[in-house]
């Protein structure tokens, strides 16, 4: 399906990330967002509640994070296409919820643009260390699909992505960005809606009686259903069977949650997505993700001066993890260092999937700035030493 | 049964009748209790949880309001209305 | 086996609030004597008598004992998390303001945890009806002390008695807004049943507190006999009193139970206000919403 033309800004812009990961949002078909004001996310709801009531949405500022990130889920089951938006303090308190979105399988959008923790850190200044929260924050097992943008302009593509995700899966989607790509300024372009591919609700067809709201469907996901159409459906955060009913015991735990898992592991080589540049030779690979990478692309020019061959892999969509590629790539022998905002938190999986195989170094950073180009290619010309 | 409960018995000028789910119930006795003409007793009986489920005591006493239907936390009995008593007299009323 | 019933003759009959429940999920899992059925019962039928498109109505709980409600209901249903189904029916309602929003819950799950959520909710009148069944503490984590626990009733967190001072429902309700509120205990099944349906058809946030056995914990426990008897004191110690001031009907332990309809008025609902807002600020081309011409607003 393309995009609703009402919501697209088509044309070339000057926007920081915030406003572009806004105009994606809108452009994806969202209609509904809670949020709660927290530094370095606010502009993104500031202008959606500035534009929604023109395009027929409605923002509603909630009274804290925990409401935000449970009323959009009341707005999906709705049938609107619904996000929130915040950061890391507001991230922990969202976590109840992202629990509750993985196990009703309501598909929603959640934009953490990261800045210093722990706690109220560095509220102005950046971090990328809620990587493994917005993996596993919430109690017990799921999965969920995380994309890393490095610039407003993938801001703006990346949330369009996000949505399209939260509908084909049936999961949260976390936008991880970071405050400088929330709030650095750059040209988006912005297409035409009918290039836009926005991916519908997938609603049921069967009528009451014959419909179970969790019976899997396509790609292990079940169709949806709404509010207000006479289904009758049941949605529950406990664990439940394919009517939706609650079952309190193993047999049902063990079969609602590896499909949970599973729809995401199992079709992992569809969701994962990376970008590489000279891996083939490389006699070094530096992994990377959001602003991170653009500061990595400057350390590997400059070792690439001094001669070394280096390659890159950037994370685009962060969870899950492109185990199977970073096995591919420690098998070659040769070392990968990883740079990023915190002191190692997707460096873990990195050497979790590198078993051993090959040298793998961590450029960490506390977060406050972005790192200096010279420590990542330090590392580098370490490594090949 | 109570002593209270019998003075609330008189004959209705309706008949009704309850419908019981017997293993539904908890034989929590609000249905007997507040039985505005006392026409329910808890059973001798068990339900195989062990409760007692009320019980008509005579059709001439229930006149099918329903209260019994509104009170059970259960959904385990409701009465409904059959028809005219025959059995009732006009001067029943004014004892 | 579960349907014996004592029919025996004429055409099967079906208990009036059967078609409001998920048979298949019967019998229920609430204890003895316990009210949260008994106020099911008044919901049941003030469904039938406000005569509302049942498809359009959706029922939120969060968690506890009385949140189960949603569960048994044969409505759209959502079973939340504990002390958000305000927020979520927030989200549900103003995505479709065509739909009839109804949050049932215990008092634990909406004004401990979910207090902040409920006084908010209260504040913006936001068009949905709350359903408080308040048994003064937290049933199903097994009886421990809530923000309504009356000194000195013991619980098993307050084990020498419970001395906090408690919320007074409905004037929270009031004083944050709620357009109608009301409290019954679940001895009142008619005015429940009343209230229920006032409630469903005002616009704007309608409150009902309902007063309701607990005999597994809170009567055991304080050795005041099992849930008859605690209907039988609600017979017995309820005043009514519609149209009180709502500062004055705070329940202490034992004592009479002020009960009524306390609060009636007018006030613009979150929505009215959203696009009267809107409509000032940005003239004659704003369209309200919900739009309605090209199924935008969840709305076809």
């Amino acid at each position: 399906m393309k995009a609703d033309p009402s919501g697209v800004l088509t044309g070339r812009h000057y926007f920081d990330g915030n406003h572009a990961c806004c105009e994606g949002a809108l452009a994806a078909g969202c209609r509904f967002a809670a949020g709660y004001p927290i530094t370095p996310s606010t502009e993104v709801v500031e202008r959606i509640a500035k534009r929604f009531p023109h395009l027929g949405g409605v923002f509603i500022q909630m009274e804290d994070e925990i409401a935000s990130s449970i009323a959009l889920q009341g707005a999906v089951w709705a049938g609107k296409k619904a996000m929130t938006v915040t950061s890391g303090p507001g991230l922990s308190l969202m976590m109840e919820h992202i629990g509750l979105a993985a196990i009703t399988e309501t598909p929603c959008v959640f934009v953490d643009v990261q800045r210093g923790g722990p706690s109220t850190g560095l509220p102005t200044l950046p971090g990328q260390a809620d990587m493994m929260q917005a993996r596993w924050g919430s109690h017990g097992d799921y999965e969920l699909i995380a994309l890393a943008p490095s610039s407003p302009q993938e801001c703006f593509d990346y949330t369009v992505d996000a949505f399209n995700l939260a509908e084909t899966y049936r999961v949260p989607v976390m936008m991880m960005m970071d405050e400088c790509v929330g709030h650095m300024t750059e040209r988006v372009d912005i297409p035409a809606a009918e290039t836009i591919e926005v991916t519908p609700r997938r609603y049921t067809t069967k009528k009451k009686g014959e419909f179970k709201p969790f019976e899997p469907g396509e790609n292990m996901v079940p169709d949806m259903a709404k509010a207000g159409d006479g289904l009758r459906f049941h949605v529950t955060g406990l664990t439940h069977d394919e009517r939706g009913y609650p079952v309190i015991n193993a047999q049902a735990q063990d079969k609602l949650i590896r499909r949970l898992v599973d729809k995401i592991r199992l079709q992992a080589d569809r969701i994962v997505r990376y970008e590489e540049d000279a891996v083939e030779n490389a006699d070094v690979i530096v992994v990377s993700y959001g602003i991170t990478y653009r500061v990595a692309l400057r350390a590997i020019e400059m070792a690439r001066a001094k001669g070394v061959k280096v390659g890159s892999h950037r994370l685009v969509v962060c969870w899950p993890f492109p185990e199977k590629r970073i096995r591919e790539l420690a098998a070659r022998g040769k070392p990968i260092v990883m740079a990023e905002m915190n002191l190692g938190q997707m460096y873990w999986e990195l050497e979790r999937c590198a078993a051993g195989k090959c040298k793998t170094a961590l450029v960490s950073h506390a977060g406050g700035t972005v790192h200096n180009p010279e420590v990542i290619y330090n590392a580098i010309m370490e490594a090949v030493r | 049964m109570s002593e209270a409960l019998a003075k609330k018995r008189k004959i209705q000028k309706y008949l009704g009748n309850v419908e019981v789910k017997i293993e539904h119930c908890k034989g929590c006795g609000f249905c007997v209790e507040f039985c505005p003409t006392g026409a329910l007793e808890l059973s001798k009986s068990f339900n195989k949880k062990g409760y007692h489920p009320p019980m008509l005591v005579d059709q001439n006493y229930c006149n099918g309001c329903d209260l019994c239907g509104l009170y059970c936390p259960d959904f385990a009995i409701f009465g409904f209305r059959v028809g005219p008593n025959p059995n009732f007299k006009k001067d029943e009323k004014a004892k | 086996m579960s349907e014996q019933t004592n029919h025996t003759e004429g055409e099967p009959r079906v208990n009036p609030v059967l078609p409001y429940l998920r048979e298949d999920r019967m019998p229920h899992i609430w204890c003895p004597g316990c009210g949260i059925g008994t106020t099911v019962n008044c919901f049941a039928r003030a469904l039938t008598e406000s005569e509302l498109d049942l498809d359009k109505v959706s029922i939120v709980s969060g968690i506890g004992c009385t949140g189960r409600v949603a569960g048994y209901m044969n409505l759209d249903a959502f079973h939340t998390t504990h002390g958000r189904p305000v927020a979520f029916a927030t989200g549900l309602k103003l995505a479709n303001p065509d739909l009839k929003v109804v949050v049932y819950s215990g008092d634990g799950d909406l004004m401990a945890i979910g207090g902040n959520h409920f006084i908010h909710a209260c504040r913006r009148n936001i068009d949905m009806t709350i359903v408080c069944v308040n048994n003064f503490l937290y049933g199903m984590t097994g009886g421990q002390a809530s923000s309504t626990t009356p000194d000195p009733a013991t619980t098993t967190t307050a084990p020498y008695g419970a001395f906090e001072h408690t919320f007074n429902l409905p004037f929270l309700a009031d004083s944050c807004g709620a357009v109608y509120v009301a409290r019954w205990t679940t001895y009142h099944v008619r005015q429940i049943t009343k209230a229920m349906k006032e409630a469903l058809a005002k616009k704007g946030l309608s409150f009902i507190e309902i007063i309701s056995p607990c005999p597994t914990l809170y009567q055991r426990r304080n050795k005041l006999g099992d849930g008859l008897q605690a209907m039988e004191y609600y017979r017995d110690n309820s005043v009514v009193k519609s149209g009180a001031d709502t500062r004055e009907v705070e329940i202490k332990y034992q004592g009479e139970i002020i009960c009524g309809k306390f609060v009636d008025r007018e006030r613009a609902t979150w929505l009215d206000c959203y696009n009267t807002r809107n409509a000032a600020a940005i003239g004659a081309r704003y369209r309200p919403y919900p739009w309605r011409e090209n199924g935008e607003g969840g709305v076809k």
